[in-house]
């Protein structure tokens, strides 16, 4: 057995391993800050002020991890069933129109929690339709998922402007979005969820989506560790042959499962859509779906780690928007470059400090 | 003389290596002669492969001397090892197939930017490798195109040309024919008798009383013993190993065939480059009788078993399973009207190793309502059947929580086989029950299977193993390049088999 297998207890691998990535990640990012010509320090304290210092930022900081525990939600539920989806940012874009046409069709008529059902299956039925194509070609034709997902990606935003600019738009306007929702096709914010923690939301636009995301990621874990259809697609993407072996269609469970993933992304379009702007916008995705491999995979494809992954992404989202006002000098690409640094050393790089805690974790034991 | 030759060809002295907590190999001394063929055998996880490792330098031992004739030796990688005049042929060739025998011959001694001085040397000096050592094979054939029995000669030549005067096999029959393995103990013995100095590694019995001078017996890290090979017996080796008595020879009664259970008729499979693999097969399985299929591996008993259980689409041909016409159903199907699979490859198919225990203990069952209702699966459910499996069973360690990767091949098939026995199927697929299987578990698995044929089942077995095959089945059919060539009994001597299984004898 080599130190790369070594099994260690699951607190050094699930907390001290991500936790020291992380600082590592911070410390590197420090040093770019540092040889910008700032003070690493202060512009810490800024970010962290800013994501988590107030109400207001704080409901920014769960507005961007709601998004982002969707997608990787989405990601993560593939990555079990070993398939790669890079497209659940286009997945989320379709799932939006998906949920802006409930909501269009019922705000005049009915208040907001019963669009609400109906705007989660509109999103997660057009994101999982545009999962369906990218997911037939690998489980028939054997075409790379990875390969067909992003072109998906790219058709997903040209149809998506097409329609804003041609179908959508209110006459006489220039910009390209649809009509504002009326209250029925909006959701609420979490004022109230705020105030029992002594907070003043603002005008952050946290809201209903973040509790539908919790709800999520309960299901998903119940689908992943406690069905069949779960140990089904835990076992195609662990085996292949042993999947074969047991019976396990690969067709059927390779559809399943990215209907599901591209369900999961469209339901993302709910917090941006229906929570924040009360409109569909081109380009509201705006990256949400590439993090959220990386908040999948620093998450360990667990819903547990998936939040505090996507918190994480939050406040390095909102953090970063305050630093870039309050320090002129770290740009938005700066705060980019951190963000990098994060997914490079807790995402790529998650096991280079194995090997040395292993060693520490053995003159422990021994002595 | 002088002093130097003297010396022992290998001295290794109190070699000790941990990885983590296993106790890799413990206070290993050995001393061999220069000159002699040495055995080293043990079960799967005794530390051989460890031991070699270090020799060849892939790992470094914490504590211990190396001598190498007599000079005390650092080996740090496979080039010092090569350096101080040790060569290894492994168990998977390293060979580039598409290079002839003389480019792989070259491999990592081109001698310079242009090839044609380096190639004229090689060929030189593999002209003197063949008459020295009598190790004929034609220099400019495709490696690939050639027997495996050639290829494994390629890798002693290999070894040879870069000086090797020690010559480190390890268990370089499991992918012989017997007549293949008698002509490489024959060139082991002309190297021997030119002074060359071989270790064998391997955990067939009848190898290490065919060939060796002498034999080290390993068992959890440890040499227990190291006998002259003329001085000991199979059976002590193999008590030796285990550590208690063990029985060789498979206990059972006559074989009761009843009705036919599985009926193949004019099977034919091919693969997916379109070359056939199974070719017009036909044969019955009778419920009660263990039906054995010997042959070389790859010559489409893999094919065969994957069409059988729906793994596979034959591309002609039919199968009944009780009269039922199954041919096109799929594993699942197949599982539920009585078919159990022992597939060849626990690793890539019978087990995921990185699921605990307890969820490789229901793979292909775990629609079973017993694990849970409805779409849910209840994970209590499913570790409280493992418990009843393992006990049943002895697999160790005991916990059905415990990572499949962590158990020893031996247990990791008791999993298998305790999966597939206790549904109480009406036919039995065997694919090479006991590889990578220690002798131990060896001697429980063969009883399982006996036993499910005694309790009126129909069992198909595949095996490479000629001794398992004769041993365990009733009936032996003999596949060569994808077709039954015949059908002999147990008693049927290993020689013909042999012969049938080259293809040269039906």
């Amino acid at each position: 057995m080599s130190t790369a297998s070594f099994p260690l207890p699951r607190w050094i691998d699930y907390a001290v391993l991500p936790l020291l990535n992380l600082m590592l990640a911070f410390l590197v990012s420090g040093l770019v800050v540092w040889i910008i010509g700032e003070n690493p320090i202060e512009a810490l304290k800024l970010m962290l002020n800013g994501a988590l210092g107030r109400g207001e930022g704080i409901g920014f900081t769960l507005f961007y991890a709601t998004n982002f525990i969707f997608t990787g939600l989405s990601v993560a539920v593939a990555y079990h069933a070993g398939l790669f989806n890079i497209g659940s940012e286009g997945q989320a874009y379709l799932g939006g129109l998906g949920a802006a046409l409930v909501a269009l069709a019922l705000d005049h008529y009915v208040p907001w929690y019963v669009t609400m059902p109906f705007a989660i299956l509109g999103a997660a039925a057009f994101g999982g339709l545009w999962a369906l194509i990218p997911a037939w070609l690998q489980a028939k034709r054997g075409s790379h998922i990875v390969i067909t997902t992003i072109m998906f990606n790219f058709i997903g935003a040209a149809l998506m402007v097409y329609l804003l600019v041609n179908v959508m738009i209110v006459p006489g306007k220039m910009a390209p979005e649809s009509r504002t929702f009326l209250e029925g096709g909006q959701l609420p914010k979490l004022d109230w969820l705020m105030a029992m923690f002594g907070l003043k939301l603002g005008p952050a636009p946290f809201n209903v989506s973040f509790l539908i995301a919790l709800v999520m990621c309960f299901l998903v874990w119940v689908l992943i560790w406690r069905t069949k259809l779960g140990f089904e697609m835990r076992t195609l993407g662990l085996s292949r042959s042993a999947a074969a072996y047991a019976g396990i269609p690969y067709t059927k469970i390779v559809i399943i499962t990215m209907l599901i993933s591209g369900g999961l992304a469209g339901m993302m379009a709910l917090n941006p859509v229906l929570g924040a702007s009360a409109r569909l916008q081109v380009e509201f995705v705006g990256g949400a779906g590439f993090v959220g491999i990386a908040v999948s995979l620093m998450g360990r494809n667990h819903p547990i780690g998936i939040i505090i992954a996507a918190i994480l992404f939050g406040v390095l989202y909102q953090g970063g928007a305050e630093l870039s006002f309050d320090m002129p000098n770290i740009t938005r690409e700066m705060i980019v470059v951190i963000q990098g640094l994060v997914v490079l050393f807790a995402g790529a790089l998650e096991y280079m400090f194995r090997p040395a805690l292993v060693r520490v974790y053995q003159q422990f034991t021994k002595g | 003389m002088n002093e130097k030759s003297q010396a022992p060809a290998i001295e290794l002295v109190g070699i000790d290596k941990k990885f983590g907590a296993v106790h890799a190999n413990k206070n290993i001394n050995l001393t061999v002669a220069k000159g002699s063929i040495h055995g080293i055998i043990g079960e799967n996880g005794a530390g051989k492969s460890t031991l070699m490792s270090i020799l060849y330098g892939f790992y470094q031992a914490d504590q211990g001397t190396i001598r190498i004739a007599g000079e005390t030796t650092t080996i740090k990688d496979s080039q010092a090892a090569i350096a101080a005049g040790i060569g290894m042929v492994h168990q998977h060739f390293m060979l580039v197939e598409n290079f002839t025998v003389l480019e792989n011959l070259m491999l990592g001694a081109e001698g310079g930017a242009l090839l044609a001085k380096g190639t004229d040397a090689a060929r030189a000096a593999l002209k003197k490798l063949e008459e020295d050592y009598e190790l004929e094979v034609d220099p400019d054939a495709i490696v690939e195109e050639l027997p495996v029995g050639l290829q494994q000669r390629v890798e002693i030549l290999k070894a040879m040309y870069r000086g090797a005067e020690i010559l480190i096999l390890d268990e370089p029959t499991g992918v012989l024919t017997p007549a293949e393995a008698d002509h490489l103990f024959k060139i082991l013995g002309v190297l021997r008798d030119q002074g060359k100095t071989v270790l064998l590694i391997t955990h067939k019995l009848r190898e290490i009383m065919a060939i060796t001078d002498t034999v080290s017996v390993m068992r959890r890290g440890e040499i227990v013993a190291t006998r002259k090979t003329s001085e000991t017996t199979v059976e002590e080796l193999a008590e030796l190993m285990v550590g208690r008595r063990v029985l060789l020879q498979v206990d059972k009664g006559a074989a009761n065939p009843g009705e036919v259970y599985l009926s193949v008729r004019n099977l034919t499979v091919k693969d997916g480059r379109g070359v056939t693999m199974v070719d017009n097969v036909s044969f019955d399985v009778r419920a009660g009788e263990i039906v054995g299929i010997a042959g070389v591996a790859g010559n489409g008993q893999s094919e065969l078993l994957e069409a059988i259980t729906g793994i596979r689409k034959p591309t002609s041909g039919e199968i009944f399973i009780c009269g039922e016409p199954v041919a096109g159903y799929d594993p699942a199907k197949l599982r539920s009207i009585g078919v159990a699979h022992i597939p060849e490859d626990r690793h890539h198919m019978g087990l995921v190793l990185s699921f605990e225990e307890s969820q490789n203990a229901i793979l292909g069952y775990h629609r079973d309502d017993k694990y849970g209702k409805g779409p849910f699966l209840a994970p209590d459910l499913i570790r409280q059947a493992a418990t009843v499996d393992i006990e049943k069973y002895d697999i160790r360690p005991p916990n059905p929580r415990l990572k499949t990767a962590n158990f020893s091949g031996g247990n990791q098939q008791k999993i298998v086989v305790a999966r597939e026995i206790e549904r109480d199927p009406k036919l039995l697929i065997v694919g090479q029950p006991t590889r990578g299987v220690d002798i131990g578990a060896i001697e429980f698995i063969h009883k399982r299977i006996v036993e499910t044929r005694d309790a009126g089942k129909a069992v198909l077995l595949v095996s490479v193993e000629l001794d398992e095959i004769r041993s365990l089945s009733d009936r032996i059919l003999v596949m060569f390049a994808g077709k039954v060539v015949g059908e002999k009994t147990p008693d049927t001597g290993e020689q013909t088999l042999g012969l049938m299984m080259a293809g040269i004898a039906a």
